[in-house]
């Protein structure tokens, strides 16, 4: 059997769930809904019904003003923050920054994280089964781009009753589903909060992309995505996909420092036959198989697509200071030094396109070895910054309601 | 406030548009958004006076200086202010001329080298001046570009840069009273409005 190394960057750490973290929402139970059709996808084709889970933290205030919308990355879901059970392992996936006097603060704030439509955690996605045909979806599930789970998020907005978020927050591929928020819906966010994101993809990110997707499509049990029909399972092809992907969310800094070039196994001794292996090989390995265990290679396909699609300002003439003139919103944006997948430079464009458009942003580009998994991890700076700020989204609202001018 | 934050405060335009390089904690900033209803930003790249301007609810955006203001396109702000950061700078020149591109007009404020106490500081000790207002050690120091008032004015009419206003500040009350007869020796912060 494998040994399971404890330095894991894509999850949270945490302590033992017997007697939970002061600072945790606790335990947490996802909830369900579905959403009658018809629901018009921006690819032209209509789904008759569709299907999030969500889990919620904090309450609601009497005037619904306090809800703050959790976006997740990639191979996110809705299980954003606290513990599913109580001899549960591992917390929620941003638990560092959702909770009790966390910059996401549970006690000012009602937090909703959604498990996007296309998703494999309970939301309708390509291993739910299509209606029409009483199969799996698998590959014959449309194709969504970011404003489709903005719509969809909307549509579980409007179910809780929020007509306005105090702030819609996401990093990466959240991030750029909140920005999206700000131009779809511009009445009804105050704050977009993008973290470690970009306005589009570039080649170099593109190119990762789809050499994830071979892995996926290339591998024999993949069996043109009816996988689930056929009763296999492309395993091997969604652990290659996750370890590139693992690659470009770590720093070529931070995994040296992590793994440096360790032997796991071998030596290099003269006449010594054993095969030798670095930690790194197999801090990998981990990581794809425990992946390709609890994901959906389909899923994992339409979101990599959906990235790769997202262009924010293309239909604003290419010009992401026109897109950004249509929002409403203030926006609060940080990137991390390492990260180079999603790099500070594409932060900055971001910025500069909302300082042209004269619209309030706050930047911070914090400095940080871990790469792009900076967002998830403990950080001095970067807790106190969005601390700082999510105390001014709190405030400001309870400031505008004494003076009565809240709507 | 600081003096020179004050005399900057009523030279801006009530609603207008201001861009402040090197905004520090944020106080100009967010009176003159409180109270003039100015609209902007601050370029900082401490990341405690960040957080200060955070905590104050100042749009404050990451930028280093010395890689210049490309970012920002031609006359897009009425006013570009930089107090007390002039010194810092690695081409101090090259930004004024940038101020100038990306706003109408500019505001810059700086410590005087030619005022009496650097003077004799350096006259009788032989070494660099360290004060309230220059805490630092040669070899710490955030500021490589120091200058007087007279070097100033100087580098404005070699660059044709007009000055609007002028004004010279300094906390002490003696040098208060004579800054007005010999600025250059008893003002202790220059504060320039200049135009193109």
């Amino acid at each position: 059997m494998r040994k399971i190394l404890t330095t894991e960057a894509h999850t949270p750490q945490s302590g033992k769930p017997a007697g939970l973290p002061a600072n945790s929402v606790g335990i947490v139970e996802p909830k369900s809904h579905t959403f009658p059709g018809p629901f018009k996808l921006a690819c032209g084709r209509v789904l008759d019904e569709y299907t999030l889970v969500y889990e919620t933290y904090g309450t609601l205030n009497a005037d619904k003003s306090n809800g703050v919308l959790i976006c997740h990355a990639l191979s996110g879901h809705h299980h954003a923050a606290g513990f599913h059970s109580e001899t549960d392992k591992r917390p929620g996936w941003w638990d560092h920054y959702i909770g009790p006097g966390k910059p996401i603060d549970t006690n000012k704030f009602f937090v909703v994280a959604v498990n996007n439509l296309g998703g494999c955690h309970g939301s309708t996605g390509p291993s739910s089964v299509n209606p029409q045909t009483g199969k799996p979806w698998g590959p014959d599930f449309p194709p969504l781009r970011a404003r489709d789970w903005v719509h969809s998020q909307a549509r579980l907005a409007d179910l809780l009753g929020i007509q306005q978020w105090a702030a819609v927050v996401g990093g990466s591929l959240g991030g750029m589903q909140a920005m999206r928020w700000s131009l779809e819906y511009p009445d009804r966010l105050r704050h977009c909060v993008v973290i470690a994101s970009a306005m589009k993809l570039s080649a170099q990110n593109i190119a990762f992309n789809e050499t994830a997707r071979q892995a996926i499509t290339s591998d024999p049990d993949f069996r043109d995505g009816r996988y689930l029909e056929e009763k296999t399972l492309p395993r091997h092809g969604l652990s290659v996909a996750r370890m590139i992907g693992h690659i470009t969310y770590l720093s070529d800094d931070g995994l040296g420092k992590k793994f440096g070039r360790e032997l796991r196994s071998g030596t290099f001794e003269q006449g010594v036959e054993e095969l030798v292996e670095f930690q790194v090989q197999s801090y990998l390995r981990y990581q794809g198989d425990t992946f390709s265990g609890s994901f959906d290679p389909n899923t994992y396909i339409l979101m990599t697509r959906a990235l790769d699609y997202f262009d924010l300002a293309r239909e604003y003439n290419d010009d992401p200071v026109e897109a950004f003139s249509h929002a409403r919103c203030k926006f609060m944006l940080v990137s991390f030094t390492s990260d180079w997948r999603f790099a500070p430079e594409r932060s900055r464009e971001i910025v500069d396109a909302l300082m042209h458009a004269n619209i309030p942003v706050t930047y911070a580009e914090v400095e940080s070895p871990m790469g792009h998994d900076a967002f998830l991890l403990p950080n001095e700076r970067y807790e106190k910054f969005f601390s700082a700020y999510m105390n001014n989204v709190a405030r400001e609202h309870s400031a505008e309601i004494t003076s009565g001018v809240a709507k | 406030m600081r003096q020179d934050l004050d005399i900057i405060y009523d030279w801006v335009p009530e609603k207008s548009r201001v861009l402040d390089l090197g905004c520090g904690d944020g106080t100009l900033l967010e009176r003159l958004t409180r109270e003039k209803q100015v609209s902007g930003y601050g370029l900082e790249i401490d990341p405690k006076q960040i957080q200060k301007c955070v905590e104050r609810g100042v749009n404050v955006v990451e930028q280093n200086l010395d890689n210049g203001l490309k970012n920002f396109a031609d006359h897009s702000f009425d006013t570009v202010v930089m107090t007390q950061a002039l010194q810092t700078l690695r081409f101090p020149h090259l930004v004024v001329e940038e101020m100038l591109r990306v706003g109408r007009e500019c505001i810059i404020t700086f410590p005087n080298f030619g005022q009496w106490k650097a003077r004799w500081h350096l006259a009788v000790s032989g070494r660099m001046p360290v004060s309230d207002l220059l805490p630092y050690e040669w070899y710490d120091t955030p500021n490589i570009h120091f200058c007087t008032f007279r070097d100033f004015e100087v580098l404005c009419r070699q660059h044709r840069w007009k000055i609007l206003h002028r004004q010279v500040v300094s906390e002490s009350t003696v040098s208060g009273v004579l800054k007005d007869f010999l600025p250059n020796l008893f003002g202790e912060t220059a504060i320039y409005h200049l135009t193109r």
